[in-house]
């Protein structure tokens, strides 16, 4: 993972920043939220997520196109992803796992086991 | 039978006064929210967009169309008269089916793309390949399309 963007000095931010949301799911299990992150074109290395109170940023750098001759179709865009999230102070923040599958970014964000419904047997 | 009190049929004749009321409002709306904001509830805009690069050099044409989170079978390409077609589809995941959904934006269902070539292309040469999210056809153009540089002999 990449240094975070605020950490870099002024000179050296891209100006003006420009982000595009990706498109997400989010589901509730009984263990765990998952939200999976749409982000085309982004690989493992172009991944970027940081944690900061409750919440949660998920940036996306897309690697350099190349060149491949005049462009006739344009509709691709070229700015990174981004999106924060806030979460519940359920979640167990020092087990959160991402998984980055064709373009997918998968989070999976367990429940800490104090609050996860349990039974309680009587003796 | 009912016995109803009788109305000014004017009334009932002009129902267009009523659809452009909410036309305008429709419209007042549309400006009012972010197109982005507006693409989550509209029906017409909530498509899958599958954003597509159409870029041609001197020897290929080179399509790249986003297509994240799919298996490599679901994704069919076909070449039918000049046209190059992108089809597929993806399903949602039995994984979750049980779970709570808080926000469900990504697309599930079938989708195809066709787009005209601008130039022949070598049938058997079409090759594609699809990689973090993104697929990318590349198809060589065929010899009698590509631009030849003629040497001409000055004397």
């Amino acid at each position: 993972m990449k240094a975070t963007v605020e950490n870099r000095p002024v000179s050296d931010r891209p100006r003006p920043e420009e982000y595009v949301t990706p498109e997400v799911n989010i589901f509730e299990t009984r263990d765990e939220y998952v939200v999976e992150a749409e982000m085309p074109g982004v690989d493992k290395d172009g991944l970027e997520i940081t944690l900061e109170g409750n919440e949660i940023t998920i940036t996306g750098h897309r690697k350099p196109a190349q060149a491949k001759g005049s462009p006739i179709l344009r509709e691709r865009q070229t700015v990174d992803f981004r999106r924060v999230f806030e979460l519940d102070p359920a979640i167990d923040t020092a087990r959160i796992s991402a998984k980055m599958e064709q373009g997918l970014l998968t989070l999976a964000l367990p429940k800490s086991e104090r609050v996860k419904p349990r039974k309680i047997t009587v003796d | 039978m009912k016995l109803t009190r009788w109305q000014r049929p004017e009334l009932a004749t002009w129902p267009a006064f009523g659809r452009l009321t909410d036309l305008r409002d429709e419209i007042d709306r549309l400006f009012d929210t972010p197109l982005s904001e507006l693409a989550r509830t509209s029906q017409l805009l909530s498509g899958w967009t599958q954003a597509l690069d159409l870029h041609e050099d001197r020897d290929n044409i080179t399509v790249e169309m986003e297509l994240p989170g799919m298996k490599k079978e679901d994704i069919d390409i076909s070449l039918h008269n000049g046209s190059l077609s992108i089809s597929g589809e993806r399903k949602s995941e039995e994984k979750y089916e049980k779970a709570e959904v808080y926000r469900a934006e990504r697309f599930v269902g079938r989708f195809q793309r066709t787009v005209t070539l601008p130039a022949p292309v070598a049938l058997d040469k079409v090759k594609a390949q699809y990689k973090d999210g993104v697929l990318t056809v590349t198809l060589p153009k065929t010899e009698e399309a590509k631009p030849k540089q003629i040497d001409v002999q000055v004397s």
